[in-house]
């Protein structure tokens, strides 16, 4: 499809270069082809990467540890400090440690922060108002330049009601009305008042594109392209074809960079001390026979930060994170994801992957759903609450996503219900693995696995301890850490933490008072 | 409020308009009616403990007994229920269960006038008319353990009339009380209707509300062609009437406090029996809504400010009312999606609200506030056996639904869904075309990105 002659790694670095130094390149030595720095964009620069954390030494002592790693602890410590889980097991074997804040979870659950793939929470908040419709970017159907982050309000209350449910990690996406959607952004569940005071570490760049009725509906309506299934299946390919050719155009950037500092390092080599006044002026040097003056440095293609996303994508840098309701549209995705070399990493509602369980399987996608949405749209009829149940029993990675603000707020019931189906129908699916729906495979499908979703040592210390059984409708989130630090405690904050918006929303709710003098008002 | 006493005697006029279909057929030649006993289950029935190892007999389509440790009588069908909780069959409000089949698709939609230049009063729009008892929603509402559903036109500003259906059946008999209430949206969908404003809204109701009144002691005038101007229909001023006359309540979707206390008054002013849905910010005027004996229907989960008409929403809003002693009936919020009450209703017990006032407002208080009590919502002698079996606490959503009966009649737990699921509960008999393996090509070997110079 597409030829290339440089890891992306170089080419990066030679970008990094080329933004760097704007005149001539003469007198400057070129990486080294081992160059292994990170495929920074501009943005990417500032981002933190290594935080350090400092949380308190916190015991949860007594409660049902559920490791969404295998293991149902009956009785069970988990011990973590400065961000990070330092013990987890029986409370026979874990030793409490010396000065630790012991919390007694008896007769609680305790398991990993429940992550969630698919939210639009800060680029759609509430309330839902005209203004704060920024969650797509719909006056053209590929747009991978724009970010969800530059979107993201952090003062939506949805965020705080989420935390409050024991959700620890989200993907904040674009929306679905264009094929590419952007850039989605990771977001660990600390509130803030910028974005990027709430977007995780290190987390992987992740792309958000949609398949099916609501980009051809959206461009359709306006009698534009794409109206139809082929127009977008074509606009995939268009949008894949120009990164491809994007990568190409910098490669053979690099390659004649790479002989043109060939030449200019002979013609130095043969001039040797005479360089300096060659930089002066050229005419110096013309009446040199063996090495011939190889002229300014070839100017790099301009750079387009859209292109670069999908270019990443196909490199495998970006998570995929496609939109895709039927079973013969995900084929089809797959298929030309092939066609061009990138990874879809996880297919997001996909109401019909039951259907090709066995292919996604083979292509190790994950699948972001529900557990009982259905036929509110043509796309969506086919959907059967039984589809995280056989996807497991397949080997597929399933994740139960929210998609909604009120939805985030009860995915472990949504669990219950997904795993509840499948029992009915004869499909076992442990406790175990249905947690691993909440936690583990959402981390696997965000990147983060490594780091997230088990109650293992070594892992963030996002945990929840839960009133009862994370399963049962009757159960709340009792306290919520995020990176080891209490970010809810429902005896202390009740029924969530409030955002700015909230604030002064009902200063008179009983209404007037008589006067004392330690009821006035105006400056203290 | 709202007397059962008053409309049922109003539903037995209704009934004398209304087509032979909808009403009770006698049998000219009566066949034995079959009988059935659920013994051993554990009866909830939202007063209060469960009645342990309870036998209830059916014989035809209504309970004749209910009794702990009761022997089924000699000849019935026993159903043992052992270790199954039991209850009367769930009952849906508020949504357009049989008037749309897939929400996006204008086609299959009958909820209500479409189109820029739909009228926002259709009083007489009646849901009746275009319920569908064969809509592919209706056996999945059934695995939730509903068995009756209102259902409720929408749109505009006052969408029209909603029907009263069991949800079994193939034919417009499922229509069990054709005209059950008048609904009104005084709320932002309804305000964009009426152009805009609340005040616009309001005055219109008041129009309506004065014409309708003027009308039912008018009708000869009216057809003389002397009645002053008015805009809307002849049979929407009776639709108008028959609430006026208590015939049927008055559902008024609204949200914030202050139109909720507003609407009261209206309510009051007008003599209509009114029943608040919605009622985002009712806890904040618990108290007058208690007072004023209105009953309401709350969406549990909703808890966000999700626009300024409900800035003050809460996940306890059921639980404050409820405590207020204001009967609370519960709703989720689409057709698609209204097998989830029972989630809906498991959350309101979460948030505190007493668990069987959450059970009676999912059956015996609809079926009252409806004035079809007489039929529904409770698993007593003389009543429908609408009736669900379920594997444990029917709010738990790791509880199934074992059983469902609809009218002494057993309906089989299938549906669309199920359908589908046994299609490929394996894949080694589904449809594959050319391919053995998938239906896709085969992901190369190698990236595609190959290094020119290999």
């Amino acid at each position: 499809m597409t030829t290339r002659t440089l890891p992306l790694s170089l080419l990066i670095s030679l970008l990094g270069l080329a933004a760097g130094c704007g005149g001539s390149h003469h007198g400057r030595t070129l990486p080294g082809g081992e160059t292994a720095s990170l495929p920074l964009l501009p943005w990417q620069a500032g981002r933190p990467r290594a935080p350090t954390i400092e949380s308190p030494l916190v015991a949860l002592v007594g409660g049902t540890v559920m490791t969404a790693a295998g293991q149902v602890i009956p009785n069970g410590v988990v011990v973590f400090e400065d961000g990070l889980i330092v013990a987890v097991g029986s409370a026979d074997d874990i030793a409490i440690p010396d000065g630790a804040t012991v919390m007694d979870a008896h007769g609680r659950f305790v398991t990993p922060g429940v992550i969630d793939t698919h939210s639009h929470m800060g680029v759609y908040p509430v309330p839902g108002l005209s203004a704060h419709d920024d969650g797509n970017e719909a006056t053209d159907p590929v747009t991978p330049q724009v970010r969800a982050i530059d979107s993201f309000w952090p003062q939506d209350p949805s965020l705080a009601r989420a935390i409050a449910a024991g959700v620890t990690t989200i993907e904040v996406l674009p929306g679905s009305a264009n094929l590419i959607g952007g850039a989605g952004e990771i977001f660990h569940m600390h509130l803030g008042r910028t974005a990027t005071e709430m977007e995780f570490p290190g987390a992987p760049d992740t792309m958000k594109m949609a398949c099916g009725e609501n980009p051809k509906r959206v461009y359709g309506e306006r009698h534009t392209f794409p109206s139809t299934r082929m127009g977008n299946m074509a606009g995939y390919r268009i949008a894949f074809q120009h990164a491809a050719e994007y990568g190409t155009a910098w490669a053979h950037w690099q390659e004649e960079r790479q002989a043109w500092q060939g030449n200019q390092d002979r013609w130095e080599s043969a001039h040797g001390e005479q360089l300096q006044s060659i930089d002066a002026g050229r005419d110096a040097a013309s009446s040199e026979d063996d090495a011939e003056d190889p002229g300014p440095a070839p100017a790099p293609p301009a750079r387009d930060f859209g292109l670069e996303l999908l270019l990443g994508a196909i490199e495998g840098r970006v998570m995929v994170q496609m939109h895709c309701y039927r079973a013969d549209e995900m084929a089809r995705m797959i298929e030309i994801s092939h066609e061009f070399g990138f990874r879809i990493r996880s297919f997001h509602h996909a109401v019909e992957a039951y259907k090709i369980r066995d292919l996604l399987a083979a292509e190790d996608i994950s699948i972001s759903t529900w557990a009982d949405w259905w036929g509110f749209k043509a796309e969506a009829f086919d959907a059967i609450p039984e589809n995280l149940a056989l996807l497991t029993q397949a080997g597929v990675r399933g994740v139960v996503h929210s998609d909604s603000e009120m939805l985030v707020q009860r995915l472990p019931q949504e669990a219950a219900k997904a795993m509840t189906a499948g029992r009915e129908h004869g499909i076992e699916v442990t406790e175990d693995q249905a947690l691993r729906w909440l936690t583990a495979n959402p981390a696997w499908t965000l990147g983060l696995d490594d780091r997230l979703g088990t109650l293992e040592v070594g892992r963030i210390a996002d945990v929840v301890v839960w009133s009862g059984s994370p399963f049962s409708v009757y159960t709340h989130a009792d306290l919520v850490y995020v990176d080891g630090i209490l970010e809810h405690d429902r005896a202390r904050d009740g029924a969530a933490p409030i955002t700015d918006f909230e604030v002064g929303l009902d200063l008179e709710p009983e209404g007037p008072v008589p006067p004392s003098p330690t009821t006035a008002g105006g400056a203290r | 409020m709202i007397t059962t006493t008053k409309l049922a005697l109003s539903l037995a006029i209704v009934f004398v308009a209304l087509p032979a279909s909808a009403q009770p057929r006698p049998r000219v030649v009566a066949p034995p009616l079959p009988v059935f006993a659920i013994t051993g289950a554990r009866l909830r029935t939202g007063d209060g403990p469960a009645l342990e190892n309870a036998t209830v007999v059916v014989r035809g389509e209504r309970i004749v007994s209910v009794g702990a440790g009761a022997a089924a009588p000699s000849g019935a069908t026993v159903l043992d229920a052992s270790g199954l909780t039991l209850t009367a069959g769930l009952i849906s409000l508020m949504t357009p269960i049989g008037l749309a089949e897939i929400e996006l698709e204008s086609s299959t939609r009958d909820t209500g006038h479409e189109g820029d230049d739909a009228d926002a009063i259709r009083a007489a729009f009646s849901a009746a008319d275009g319920y569908n008892p064969l809509s592919v929603l209706i056996p999945v509402a059934r695995l939730g353990g509903l068995t009756t559903a209102l259902s409720v036109p929408d749109g505009g500003f006052i969408p029209g009339t909603s029907a009263w259906v069991d949800l079994a059946g193939r034919t417009p008999a499922s229509v069990r009380e054709p005209v059950a209430a008048l609904h009104i949206n005084f709320d932002d969908e309804g305000f964009t209707a009426e152009h805009g404003a609340r005040s616009a809204a309001m005055l219109a109701l008041r129009e309506l509300f004065d014409d309708a009144r003027l009308y039912a002691r008018s009708r000869a005038q009216y057809d003389r062609g002397e009645f002053r101007d008015t805009d809307v229909s002849r049979l929407d001023l009776e639709r108008v009437v028959m609430a006026l006359n208590h015939e049927i309540p008055v559902v008024v979707r609204t949200a914030r406090s202050t139109d909720i206390v507003r609407v009261i008054a209206l309510a009051a002013e007008y003599g209509l029996a009114l029943v608040l849905a919605g009622a985002e910010e009712g806890w904040m005027v618990a108290q007058e809504i208690a007072d004023a004996h209105v009953p309401v229907i709350v969406e549990p989960l909703a808890d966000l400010p999700t626009r300024f008409s409900a800035i003050h929403q809460r996940y306890d809003n059921a639980a404050l009312l409820s405590s207020h002693g204001v009967d609370v009936m519960l709703m989720a919020p689409g057709a698609w999606d209204i097998r989830n009450l029972r989630q809906e209703a498991g959350n309101a017990v979460a948030a505190g609200m007493d668990w069987d006032a959450a059970l009676r407002g999912v059956t015996s208080l609809p079926a009252r506030v409806f004035g079809m009590d007489a039929d529904y919502g409770s698993v007593a002698p003389g009543k429908l056996a609408n009736l669900v079996l379920w594997s444990g606490d029917p709010f738990e959503l790791t509880t199934a639904v074992r059983r469902v009966i609809v009218r002494g009649g057993e309906l089989p737990l299938r549906s669309r869904q199920t359908e589908l699921f046994e299609r490929y509960r394996t894949l080694e008999t589904t449809h594959r075309g050319y391919r053995e393996d998938f239906a896709v090509h085969a992901a190369p070997s190698e990236p595609e990105l190959v290094d020119e110079d290999d």
